[in-house]
Protein backbone atom coordinates (compact mmCIF):
# COMPACT_ATOMS: atom_id res chain seq x y z
CA UNK A 1 0.00 0.00 0.00
CA UNK A 2 1.65 3.25 -1.41
CA UNK A 3 1.13 6.51 0.83
CA UNK A 4 -1.65 7.86 -1.21
CA UNK A 5 -3.94 4.29 -0.33
CA UNK A 6 -3.63 5.52 2.83
CA UNK A 7 -4.88 8.91 2.54
CA UNK A 8 -7.30 7.99 0.34
CA UNK A 9 -10.97 8.27 1.99
CA UNK A 10 -11.55 4.51 0.96
CA UNK A 11 -8.66 3.04 2.98
CA UNK A 12 -10.00 5.12 6.35
CA UNK A 13 -13.79 4.95 5.92
CA UNK A 14 -13.94 1.36 5.24
CA UNK A 15 -11.28 -0.75 6.76
CA UNK A 16 -11.36 -4.27 6.71
CA UNK A 17 -9.06 -6.91 8.67
CA UNK A 18 -6.51 -6.80 6.24
CA UNK A 19 -6.33 -2.98 5.59
CA UNK A 20 -5.30 -3.03 9.38
CA UNK A 21 -3.22 -5.56 8.78
CA UNK A 22 -1.48 -3.49 5.76
CA UNK A 23 -1.55 -0.43 7.86
CA UNK A 24 0.02 -1.97 10.34
CA UNK A 25 2.95 -3.43 8.32
CA UNK A 26 3.30 0.15 6.81
CA UNK A 27 4.09 1.57 10.09
CA UNK A 28 6.04 -1.11 11.24
CA UNK A 29 8.45 0.13 8.34
CA UNK A 30 12.07 0.69 9.69
CA UNK A 31 13.09 4.47 10.59
CA UNK A 32 15.88 6.53 10.33
CA UNK A 33 15.94 8.29 13.45
CA UNK A 34 19.10 11.32 13.50
CA UNK A 35 20.91 10.86 16.68
CA UNK A 36 22.78 14.32 17.70
CA UNK A 37 24.12 16.12 16.84
CA UNK A 38 22.39 18.21 19.61
CA UNK A 39 21.48 15.10 21.55
CA UNK A 40 22.58 15.33 25.25
CA UNK A 41 23.64 12.29 25.37
CA UNK A 42 26.00 12.33 23.20
CA UNK A 43 28.22 15.17 25.25
CA UNK A 44 29.57 16.79 22.25
CA UNK A 45 28.61 17.14 18.36
CA UNK A 46 28.14 14.08 17.43
CA UNK A 47 25.43 12.33 15.11
CA UNK A 48 24.76 9.03 14.99
CA UNK A 49 22.29 7.84 11.94
CA UNK A 50 20.02 5.14 14.05
CA UNK A 51 17.65 2.87 11.95
CA UNK A 52 15.29 1.05 13.61
CA UNK A 53 12.90 -1.35 13.72
CA UNK A 54 10.59 -0.31 16.66
CA UNK A 55 12.67 -0.05 19.50
CA UNK A 56 15.95 -2.00 18.32
CA UNK A 57 18.70 -0.54 16.46
CA UNK A 58 19.42 -2.16 13.17
CA UNK A 59 22.38 0.16 11.89
CA UNK A 60 23.87 2.44 13.59
CA UNK A 61 26.67 5.25 11.35
CA UNK A 62 28.48 7.34 13.79
CA UNK A 63 29.12 10.64 12.03
CA UNK A 64 32.00 12.59 13.07
CA UNK A 65 33.77 15.78 12.36
CA UNK A 66 31.33 18.46 13.04
CA UNK A 67 33.76 19.94 15.96
CA UNK A 68 37.04 19.63 14.09
CA UNK A 69 38.87 22.53 13.90
CA UNK A 70 42.60 21.53 12.24
CA UNK A 71 44.63 21.28 15.07
CA UNK A 72 47.09 19.51 13.65
CA UNK A 73 47.29 21.72 10.47
CA UNK A 74 47.70 24.10 12.91
CA UNK A 75 50.73 22.62 14.79
CA UNK A 76 52.83 22.67 11.49
CA UNK A 77 52.41 26.65 11.43
CA UNK A 78 53.72 27.21 15.34
CA UNK A 79 57.04 26.78 16.70
CA UNK A 80 57.43 24.07 19.15
CA UNK A 81 56.20 25.94 22.16
CA UNK A 82 53.59 27.32 20.73
CA UNK A 83 52.26 23.89 19.92
CA UNK A 84 51.35 23.36 23.86
CA UNK A 85 48.11 25.51 24.56
CA UNK A 86 46.69 23.83 20.99
CA UNK A 87 47.24 20.14 23.00
CA UNK A 88 45.21 21.23 26.01
CA UNK A 89 42.37 22.15 23.53
CA UNK A 90 42.59 18.43 21.95
CA UNK A 91 41.16 16.79 24.64
CA UNK A 92 39.79 19.30 27.26
CA UNK A 93 39.08 16.58 30.05
CA UNK A 94 42.36 15.77 30.06
CA UNK A 95 44.47 18.52 29.22
CA UNK A 96 47.01 17.80 31.20
CA UNK A 97 47.96 14.01 29.59
CA UNK A 98 47.85 15.85 26.07
CA UNK A 99 50.28 18.39 27.77
CA UNK A 100 52.42 15.40 28.82
CA UNK A 101 52.40 13.21 25.67
CA UNK A 102 53.53 16.39 23.53
CA UNK A 103 56.55 17.52 26.07
CA UNK A 104 57.69 13.28 26.09
CA UNK A 105 57.77 13.64 22.22
CA UNK A 106 59.17 16.25 21.78
CA UNK A 107 62.15 15.51 24.67
CA UNK A 108 62.21 12.37 23.11
CA UNK A 109 63.58 14.08 19.86
CA UNK A 110 65.87 16.34 22.15
CA UNK A 111 67.19 13.46 23.22
CA UNK A 112 67.18 14.72 27.03
CA UNK A 113 64.48 12.77 28.26
CA UNK A 114 67.14 10.87 30.74
CA UNK A 115 68.23 14.32 32.51
CA UNK A 116 65.13 15.07 33.52
CA UNK A 117 65.19 16.58 37.08
CA UNK A 118 63.25 13.74 39.71
CA UNK A 119 60.70 16.72 40.83
CA UNK A 120 59.56 17.57 37.52
CA UNK A 121 58.99 13.63 36.51
CA UNK A 122 56.74 13.55 39.85
CA UNK A 123 54.83 16.57 39.32
CA UNK A 124 54.22 15.68 36.24
CA UNK A 125 52.89 11.88 37.35
CA UNK A 126 51.27 13.57 40.41
CA UNK A 127 49.11 15.83 37.86
CA UNK A 128 48.63 13.02 35.35
CA UNK A 129 47.08 11.23 37.94
CA UNK A 130 44.43 14.31 38.87
CA UNK A 131 43.82 14.58 35.73
CA UNK A 132 41.80 11.30 35.30
CA UNK A 133 40.70 11.97 38.75
CA UNK A 134 38.70 14.52 36.99
CA UNK A 135 38.17 13.00 34.10
CA UNK A 136 37.16 10.08 35.51
CA UNK A 137 34.00 12.06 38.00
CA UNK A 138 32.95 13.94 34.62
CA UNK A 139 32.89 10.63 32.54
CA UNK A 140 30.83 9.19 36.04
CA UNK A 141 28.65 12.09 36.99
CA UNK A 142 27.30 12.28 33.12
CA UNK A 143 26.93 9.04 32.36
CA UNK A 144 24.81 8.05 35.61
CA UNK A 145 22.86 10.97 34.18
CA UNK A 146 22.00 9.46 30.95
CA UNK A 147 21.01 6.73 32.75
CA UNK A 148 18.79 8.38 34.98
CA UNK A 149 20.55 8.56 38.17
CA UNK A 150 20.61 12.72 39.00
CA UNK A 151 22.60 12.59 42.92
CA UNK A 152 25.48 11.16 41.32
CA UNK A 153 26.61 13.92 38.87
CA UNK A 154 26.41 16.60 41.93
CA UNK A 155 28.56 14.51 44.12
CA UNK A 156 31.36 14.10 41.11
CA UNK A 157 30.75 17.88 40.07
CA UNK A 158 31.97 18.56 43.70
CA UNK A 159 34.85 16.45 43.82
CA UNK A 160 35.85 17.49 40.18
CA UNK A 161 35.69 21.52 41.31
CA UNK A 162 38.28 21.24 44.15
CA UNK A 163 40.76 19.12 41.23
CA UNK A 164 39.99 22.24 38.93
CA UNK A 165 40.77 24.85 41.63
CA UNK A 166 44.23 22.63 42.27
CA UNK A 167 44.94 23.19 38.85
CA UNK A 168 43.93 26.99 38.71
CA UNK A 169 46.69 27.15 41.68
CA UNK A 170 49.46 25.83 39.50
CA UNK A 171 48.90 27.04 36.63
CA UNK A 172 45.94 30.30 36.65
CA UNK A 173 43.86 28.32 34.54
CA UNK A 174 41.17 25.77 35.78
CA UNK A 175 41.00 23.81 32.29
CA UNK A 176 43.13 25.17 29.32
CA UNK A 177 46.56 24.61 31.77
CA UNK A 178 49.24 24.50 29.44
CA UNK A 179 51.20 23.59 32.27
CA UNK A 180 53.80 20.48 31.29
CA UNK A 181 55.72 21.82 28.85
CA UNK A 182 58.70 20.48 27.08
CA UNK A 183 62.00 21.28 29.27
CA UNK A 184 59.57 20.57 32.52
CA UNK A 185 56.95 22.35 33.54
CA UNK A 186 56.26 25.96 32.74
CA UNK A 187 55.84 27.53 36.30
CA UNK A 188 57.66 26.78 39.43
CA UNK A 189 54.68 25.04 41.75
CA UNK A 190 52.41 27.64 43.92
CA UNK A 191 53.30 28.07 47.86
CA UNK A 192 50.95 25.86 49.78
CA UNK A 193 50.62 23.57 46.42
CA UNK A 194 51.27 20.56 48.93
CA UNK A 195 48.32 21.24 51.91
CA UNK A 196 45.91 21.64 48.57
CA UNK A 197 46.63 18.54 47.17
CA UNK A 198 46.48 16.70 50.78
CA UNK A 199 43.27 17.85 51.56
CA UNK A 200 42.35 16.47 49.05
CA UNK A 201 43.91 13.28 47.94
CA UNK A 202 43.25 11.86 52.23
CA UNK A 203 39.57 12.72 51.44
CA UNK A 204 38.94 11.50 48.02
CA UNK A 205 38.80 7.45 48.77
CA UNK A 206 35.72 8.28 50.52
CA UNK A 207 34.53 10.59 48.05
CA UNK A 208 34.70 7.08 45.84
CA UNK A 209 32.83 4.96 48.69
CA UNK A 210 30.07 7.65 48.52
CA UNK A 211 29.45 7.54 44.84
CA UNK A 212 29.44 3.37 45.46
CA UNK A 213 26.75 3.47 47.40
CA UNK A 214 24.28 5.34 45.39
CA UNK A 215 25.00 3.14 42.55
CA UNK A 216 26.56 0.01 43.45
CA UNK A 217 23.85 -1.67 44.98
CA UNK A 218 20.90 0.86 42.68
CA UNK A 219 18.69 -1.44 40.88
CA UNK A 220 17.85 0.36 38.12
CA UNK A 221 21.48 1.56 37.44
CA UNK A 222 22.16 -2.53 37.63
CA UNK A 223 19.82 -3.34 35.14
CA UNK A 224 20.75 -0.78 32.76
CA UNK A 225 24.37 -1.90 32.80
CA UNK A 226 24.70 -5.13 33.47
CA UNK A 227 24.87 -7.55 30.25
CA UNK A 228 24.55 -4.23 28.19
CA UNK A 229 27.06 -2.93 25.21
CA UNK A 230 28.85 -6.27 25.19
CA UNK A 231 31.32 -7.01 22.00
CA UNK A 232 33.70 -9.80 21.87
CA UNK A 233 37.71 -9.37 23.15
CA UNK A 234 38.65 -10.27 19.84
CA UNK A 235 36.20 -7.79 18.05
CA UNK A 236 37.88 -5.17 20.94
CA UNK A 237 41.00 -5.98 19.52
CA UNK A 238 40.87 -5.64 15.86
CA UNK A 239 38.85 -2.29 16.16
CA UNK A 240 41.97 -0.97 17.92
CA UNK A 241 39.74 -0.62 21.41
CA UNK A 242 42.19 0.83 24.10
CA UNK A 243 41.89 2.13 27.96
CA UNK A 244 39.51 1.00 30.42
CA UNK A 245 36.97 -0.62 27.59
CA UNK A 246 39.05 -3.12 26.80
CA UNK A 247 40.41 -3.41 31.09
CA UNK A 248 37.32 -4.01 31.20
CA UNK A 249 37.15 -7.12 29.12
CA UNK A 250 39.71 -8.62 31.06
CA UNK A 251 42.98 -7.40 29.40
CA UNK A 252 45.65 -5.93 31.95
CA UNK A 253 46.99 -3.82 29.60
CA UNK A 254 47.72 0.14 30.84
CA UNK A 255 50.45 1.45 28.83
CA UNK A 256 52.06 3.04 32.58
CA UNK A 257 52.73 -0.86 33.45
CA UNK A 258 53.82 -1.75 30.14
CA UNK A 259 56.17 0.84 28.85
CA UNK A 260 56.78 3.32 32.13
CA UNK A 261 57.32 6.58 31.17
CA UNK A 262 58.33 9.65 34.14
CA UNK A 263 59.04 7.36 35.52
CA UNK A 264 55.71 4.81 36.91
CA UNK A 265 57.70 2.14 37.59
CA UNK A 266 58.81 3.58 40.60
CA UNK A 267 54.95 3.50 42.23
CA UNK A 268 52.68 0.93 43.63
CA UNK A 269 49.51 0.63 41.54
CA UNK A 270 47.54 -2.30 40.13
CA UNK A 271 45.45 -2.16 36.79
CA UNK A 272 42.22 -3.31 37.59
CA UNK A 273 40.45 -5.64 35.05
CA UNK A 274 37.20 -7.47 35.06
CA UNK A 275 36.36 -9.95 32.40
CA UNK A 276 32.19 -9.23 32.19
CA UNK A 277 32.78 -6.99 29.19
CA UNK A 278 29.79 -4.81 29.61
CA UNK A 279 28.82 -1.27 30.62
CA UNK A 280 29.13 -2.26 34.06
CA UNK A 281 32.31 -3.93 34.11
CA UNK A 282 33.78 -0.89 32.37
CA UNK A 283 32.07 1.04 35.27
CA UNK A 284 33.90 -0.60 38.06
CA UNK A 285 37.34 -0.52 36.26
CA UNK A 286 37.19 2.82 36.56
CA UNK A 287 36.04 3.34 40.16
CA UNK A 288 38.95 1.32 40.97
CA UNK A 289 41.12 3.53 39.00
CA UNK A 290 40.02 5.99 40.87
CA UNK A 291 41.72 4.92 44.03
CA UNK A 292 44.37 3.76 42.29
CA UNK A 293 45.46 7.50 41.42
CA UNK A 294 44.62 8.62 44.48
CA UNK A 295 47.37 5.89 45.45
CA UNK A 296 50.02 7.44 43.17
CA UNK A 297 49.01 10.93 43.91
CA UNK A 298 49.44 10.31 47.38
CA UNK A 299 53.32 8.33 46.90
CA UNK A 300 54.25 11.10 44.46
CA UNK A 301 53.01 13.89 47.11
CA UNK A 302 55.46 12.10 49.86
CA UNK A 303 58.60 11.35 47.64
CA UNK A 304 57.94 15.10 46.05
CA UNK A 305 61.73 16.59 46.12
CA UNK A 306 62.66 20.00 45.86
CA UNK A 307 62.93 21.45 42.36
CA UNK A 308 64.62 22.44 39.90
CA UNK A 309 61.30 22.55 37.73
CA UNK A 310 63.06 22.65 34.20
CA UNK A 311 65.61 21.70 32.38
CA UNK A 312 68.72 23.84 32.34
CA UNK A 313 69.56 23.39 28.23
CA UNK A 314 69.65 27.15 26.91
CA UNK A 315 68.68 25.59 23.63
CA UNK A 316 64.96 23.98 25.59
CA UNK A 317 64.01 26.32 28.41
CA UNK A 318 64.33 30.04 28.55
CA UNK A 319 67.19 30.83 30.92
CA UNK A 320 66.49 32.33 34.78
CA UNK A 321 65.44 35.53 35.43
CA UNK A 322 68.23 36.78 37.59
CA UNK A 323 71.24 35.01 34.85
CA UNK A 324 69.36 36.85 32.28
CA UNK A 325 69.83 39.83 33.51
CA UNK A 326 73.46 39.49 34.43
CA UNK A 327 74.98 37.28 31.92
CA UNK A 328 75.36 37.97 28.23
CA UNK A 329 75.06 34.12 27.16
CA UNK A 330 71.83 34.13 28.88
CA UNK A 331 69.89 36.93 27.08
CA UNK A 332 71.16 35.87 23.69
CA UNK A 333 69.61 32.34 24.37
CA UNK A 334 66.15 34.05 25.62
CA UNK A 335 65.99 36.11 22.50
CA UNK A 336 66.63 33.59 20.15
CA UNK A 337 64.31 31.18 21.69
CA UNK A 338 61.36 33.87 21.89
CA UNK A 339 62.04 35.02 18.12
CA UNK A 340 62.87 31.79 16.41
CA UNK A 341 61.94 29.13 18.35
CA UNK A 342 63.91 25.86 19.66
CA UNK A 343 65.50 24.33 17.20
CA UNK A 344 64.73 20.31 17.30
CA UNK A 345 67.11 17.71 15.44
CA UNK A 346 65.35 16.30 12.45
CA UNK A 347 63.85 12.78 12.87
CA UNK A 348 60.56 11.39 14.15
CA UNK A 349 58.96 10.20 17.58
CA UNK A 350 56.57 8.43 18.66
CA UNK A 351 55.39 8.66 22.47
CA UNK A 352 52.14 6.93 23.91
CA UNK A 353 51.24 7.19 27.58
CA UNK A 354 47.59 6.01 29.27
CA UNK A 355 45.62 8.91 29.32
CA UNK A 356 42.16 8.77 30.79
CA UNK A 357 40.56 7.11 27.99
CA UNK A 358 43.49 4.68 27.20
CA UNK A 359 46.29 5.19 24.87
CA UNK A 360 46.95 8.64 23.64
CA UNK A 361 50.00 9.27 21.39
CA UNK A 362 51.40 12.10 19.37
CA UNK A 363 53.40 11.52 16.31
CA UNK A 364 56.24 13.69 15.66
CA UNK A 365 58.10 14.62 12.52
CA UNK A 366 60.66 17.39 12.48
CA UNK A 367 63.25 18.72 9.81
CA UNK A 368 65.51 20.62 12.07
CA UNK A 369 63.74 23.43 12.29
CA UNK A 370 62.02 25.55 14.51
CA UNK A 371 58.70 24.10 13.02
CA UNK A 372 57.06 21.16 13.42
CA UNK A 373 56.61 19.41 10.32
CA UNK A 374 53.58 16.85 11.34
CA UNK A 375 52.11 16.37 14.71
CA UNK A 376 49.86 13.47 14.65
CA UNK A 377 47.39 12.88 17.53
CA UNK A 378 46.88 9.26 17.75
CA UNK A 379 43.73 9.68 20.03
CA UNK A 380 41.78 7.14 21.97
CA UNK A 381 37.96 8.59 21.69
CA UNK A 382 38.60 8.55 17.68
CA UNK A 383 39.83 4.55 18.18
CA UNK A 384 37.02 3.41 20.94
CA UNK A 385 34.39 4.78 18.81
CA UNK A 386 34.88 2.87 16.31
CA UNK A 387 33.42 0.18 18.34
CA UNK A 388 30.05 1.56 18.21
CA UNK A 389 28.01 0.24 15.71
CA UNK A 390 29.31 -3.45 16.30
CA UNK A 391 28.27 -2.32 20.24
CA UNK A 392 24.76 -1.39 19.22
CA UNK A 393 23.33 -2.84 16.73
CA UNK A 394 21.04 -5.76 17.29
CA UNK A 395 20.55 -4.32 20.77
CA UNK A 396 17.23 -1.88 22.08
CA UNK A 397 17.85 2.03 21.70
CA UNK A 398 17.97 2.52 25.04
CA UNK A 399 21.02 0.84 25.51
CA UNK A 400 22.43 3.20 22.87
CA UNK A 401 22.69 5.31 25.23
CA UNK A 402 24.11 3.19 28.18
CA UNK A 403 27.08 2.24 25.92
CA UNK A 404 27.97 5.16 24.70
CA UNK A 405 28.38 6.33 28.07
CA UNK A 406 30.54 3.85 28.85
CA UNK A 407 32.80 4.68 26.06
CA UNK A 408 33.56 7.63 27.78
CA UNK A 409 34.33 9.64 24.45
CA UNK A 410 35.14 13.15 23.92
CA UNK A 411 34.18 14.82 20.55
CA UNK A 412 37.11 17.23 20.63
CA UNK A 413 39.64 14.28 21.01
CA UNK A 414 37.56 12.20 18.12
CA UNK A 415 37.57 15.40 15.44
CA UNK A 416 40.63 17.04 16.62
CA UNK B 1 69.05 -0.90 3.07
CA UNK B 2 68.34 -2.56 6.15
CA UNK B 3 71.74 -2.77 8.58
CA UNK B 4 72.46 -5.87 10.60
CA UNK B 5 71.44 -4.36 13.29
CA UNK B 6 67.93 -4.32 12.61
CA UNK B 7 68.23 -7.34 10.61
CA UNK B 8 68.88 -8.90 13.98
CA UNK B 9 65.50 -8.36 15.50
CA UNK B 10 63.66 -11.57 15.43
CA UNK B 11 59.98 -9.49 13.48
CA UNK B 12 62.84 -8.20 10.84
CA UNK B 13 64.42 -11.48 10.00
CA UNK B 14 61.27 -13.33 10.30
CA UNK B 15 59.59 -10.66 7.30
CA UNK B 16 62.03 -10.50 5.57
CA UNK B 17 62.42 -15.22 5.51
CA UNK B 18 58.83 -14.88 4.44
CA UNK B 19 58.26 -11.92 1.97
CA UNK B 20 62.37 -11.10 1.21
CA UNK B 21 61.50 -8.26 -1.62
CA UNK B 22 58.46 -6.57 0.44
CA UNK B 23 60.82 -4.61 3.27
CA UNK B 24 63.03 -2.26 1.53
CA UNK B 25 64.30 -0.58 4.45
CA UNK B 26 64.47 -0.61 8.47
CA UNK B 27 65.89 1.82 10.53
CA UNK B 28 66.03 1.80 14.42
CA UNK B 29 66.08 5.33 16.10
CA UNK B 30 65.26 6.76 19.28
CA UNK B 31 64.43 2.86 19.97
CA UNK B 32 62.14 2.79 17.20
CA UNK B 33 61.71 0.60 14.95
CA UNK B 34 60.47 1.83 11.40
CA UNK B 35 60.31 -0.44 8.14
CA UNK B 36 59.64 0.89 5.07
CA UNK B 37 57.41 -1.53 2.78
CA UNK B 38 57.10 -1.60 -0.91
CA UNK B 39 53.33 -0.15 -1.16
CA UNK B 40 52.03 -2.99 -3.23
CA UNK B 41 52.61 -5.29 -0.62
CA UNK B 42 51.20 -3.71 2.58
CA UNK B 43 48.42 -6.25 2.80
CA UNK B 44 50.63 -9.45 3.13
CA UNK B 45 52.94 -7.64 5.26
CA UNK B 46 50.16 -6.75 7.71
CA UNK B 47 48.75 -10.11 7.66
CA UNK B 48 51.94 -11.72 8.02
CA UNK B 49 52.62 -9.33 10.81
CA UNK B 50 49.38 -10.13 12.43
CA UNK B 51 48.92 -13.96 12.42
CA UNK B 52 52.64 -14.66 12.36
CA UNK B 53 54.03 -12.43 14.80
CA UNK B 54 51.57 -11.34 17.44
CA UNK B 55 51.85 -7.53 16.46
CA UNK B 56 48.15 -8.42 16.45
CA UNK B 57 47.13 -4.41 17.31
CA UNK B 58 46.73 -1.18 14.66
CA UNK B 59 47.16 1.54 16.72
CA UNK B 60 47.01 3.93 13.70
CA UNK B 61 47.35 4.98 10.24
CA UNK B 62 48.46 8.54 9.12
CA UNK B 63 50.54 10.15 6.30
CA UNK B 64 52.85 12.40 6.04
CA UNK B 65 53.32 14.86 3.07
CA UNK B 66 57.09 15.32 2.13
CA UNK B 67 56.22 18.38 -0.48
CA UNK B 68 58.13 19.07 -2.44
CA UNK B 69 60.32 15.64 -2.77
CA UNK B 70 58.92 13.02 -4.69
CA UNK B 71 57.40 10.29 -3.81
CA UNK B 72 56.04 12.82 -1.48
CA UNK B 73 53.51 10.83 0.38
CA UNK B 74 54.30 8.37 3.58
CA UNK B 75 51.43 6.63 5.02
CA UNK B 76 52.64 5.11 7.87
CA UNK B 77 51.11 2.82 10.21
CA UNK B 78 51.67 1.77 13.57
CA UNK B 79 51.59 -1.95 15.05
CA UNK B 80 51.81 -2.29 18.68
CA UNK B 81 51.72 -6.36 20.05
CA UNK B 82 49.20 -6.78 22.77
CA UNK B 83 50.91 -10.56 24.03
CA UNK B 84 54.50 -9.37 23.73
CA UNK B 85 53.99 -6.14 25.96
CA UNK B 86 55.05 -2.78 24.82
CA UNK B 87 56.55 -4.04 21.34
CA UNK B 88 55.84 -1.67 19.14
CA UNK B 89 56.56 -1.35 14.71
CA UNK B 90 56.18 1.29 12.54
CA UNK B 91 55.78 0.34 9.12
CA UNK B 92 56.28 3.08 6.19
CA UNK B 93 54.89 3.40 2.43
CA UNK B 94 56.21 5.79 0.02
CA UNK B 95 53.46 6.92 -2.74
CA UNK B 96 53.51 9.12 -5.58
CA UNK B 97 51.88 12.85 -5.80
CA UNK B 98 50.71 12.25 -9.50
CA UNK B 99 48.40 9.39 -7.89
CA UNK B 100 48.53 8.39 -4.32
CA UNK B 101 47.15 4.67 -4.05
CA UNK B 102 47.44 2.09 -1.54
CA UNK B 103 45.47 -1.08 -0.89
CA UNK B 104 43.19 -0.79 2.24
CA UNK B 105 44.35 -3.18 5.24
CA UNK B 106 40.25 -3.06 6.58
CA UNK B 107 39.70 -6.80 5.52
CA UNK B 108 43.28 -7.62 8.24
CA UNK B 109 41.84 -5.35 11.41
CA UNK B 110 38.50 -3.40 10.91
CA UNK B 111 39.92 -1.05 12.62
CA UNK B 112 41.48 0.43 9.99
CA UNK B 113 38.67 2.00 8.38
CA UNK B 114 38.55 5.19 9.75
CA UNK B 115 42.34 6.02 10.69
CA UNK B 116 42.18 5.14 6.41
CA UNK B 117 38.99 7.49 5.86
CA UNK B 118 40.68 10.45 7.89
CA UNK B 119 44.24 9.80 5.81
CA UNK B 120 42.15 9.60 2.54
CA UNK B 121 40.27 13.00 4.00
CA UNK B 122 43.17 14.98 4.77
CA UNK B 123 45.77 13.97 2.93
CA UNK B 124 44.20 12.82 -0.48
CA UNK B 125 45.77 9.36 -0.64
CA UNK B 126 43.56 6.74 -1.87
CA UNK B 127 42.47 3.22 -0.44
CA UNK B 128 41.77 0.86 -2.85
CA UNK B 129 39.05 -2.09 -2.04
CA UNK B 130 37.93 0.71 1.61
CA UNK B 131 34.34 -0.40 2.26
CA UNK B 132 33.44 3.27 2.43
CA UNK B 133 35.95 5.88 1.30
CA UNK B 134 34.53 8.92 2.06
CA UNK B 135 35.72 12.21 3.80
CA UNK B 136 35.04 11.95 7.63
CA UNK B 137 36.46 15.40 8.71
CA UNK B 138 35.59 17.55 6.23
CA UNK B 139 32.29 18.41 4.72
CA UNK B 140 31.45 15.94 2.22
CA UNK B 141 31.77 18.37 -1.06
CA UNK B 142 35.08 20.41 0.12
CA UNK B 143 37.83 20.56 -2.09
CA UNK B 144 40.96 19.79 -1.39
CA UNK B 145 43.00 18.35 1.20
CA UNK B 146 43.65 20.36 3.65
CA UNK B 147 46.90 18.31 5.54
CA UNK B 148 49.08 18.63 2.28
CA UNK B 149 51.58 20.88 2.17
CA UNK B 150 50.37 22.76 -0.37
CA UNK B 151 47.15 23.79 1.26
CA UNK B 152 46.87 27.14 2.49
CA UNK B 153 46.35 27.80 5.86
CA UNK B 154 44.46 31.33 5.36
CA UNK B 155 42.02 32.82 3.06
CA UNK B 156 40.26 29.39 1.52
CA UNK B 157 37.15 30.18 0.64
CA UNK B 158 34.42 27.78 1.53
CA UNK B 159 30.18 28.11 1.08
CA UNK B 160 28.36 25.75 2.75
CA UNK B 161 25.73 24.17 0.54
CA UNK B 162 22.45 24.16 2.61
CA UNK B 163 23.06 28.15 3.49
Amino acid sequence: MSDSDLNSPTATLDTSPADIEREAQHHRRRMTLNMGPQHPSTHGVLRVLLELDGETVIRAYPDIGFLHTGIEKQCETRTWHQVVPLTDRVDYLANMSNNLVYALAVEKLLNVQDEMPQAVQMMRVLLAELQRINSHCVWLGTHALDIGAMTVFFYCFREREDVLRIFEMFSGQRMMTSYIRPGGLALEPPRGWDKAVRKFIDAFPEKVDEYEDLLDKNPIWLRRTKGVGFVPLQDLIDWGVTGPMIRGAGVPWDIRKDEPYSGYEKYDFRVPTLTENDVWSRYRVRMEEMRQSAKIVKQALDGMPDGPWQLDIPRVTLPDREKMKTQMEALIHHFKIVTEGMKVPAGEAYQAIESPRGEIAYYVVSNGSSHPHRVFMRTPSFGNLQVLPPMVEGKLIADTIASMGSMDFVLGDVDR
Amino acid sequence: MISDQVREIPVVSALVAQLPDAITAGTLRLKELTLEVDPTRIVEVCRFLKEDQKLNRLSAITGVDLYPVEPRFEVIYFLHSMERRGERLRLNCRLHGDNPEIDSVTPVWPGANWYERETFDLFGVRFRNHPNLTRIMMPDDWEGHPLRKDFPIHGHRYSYKDE
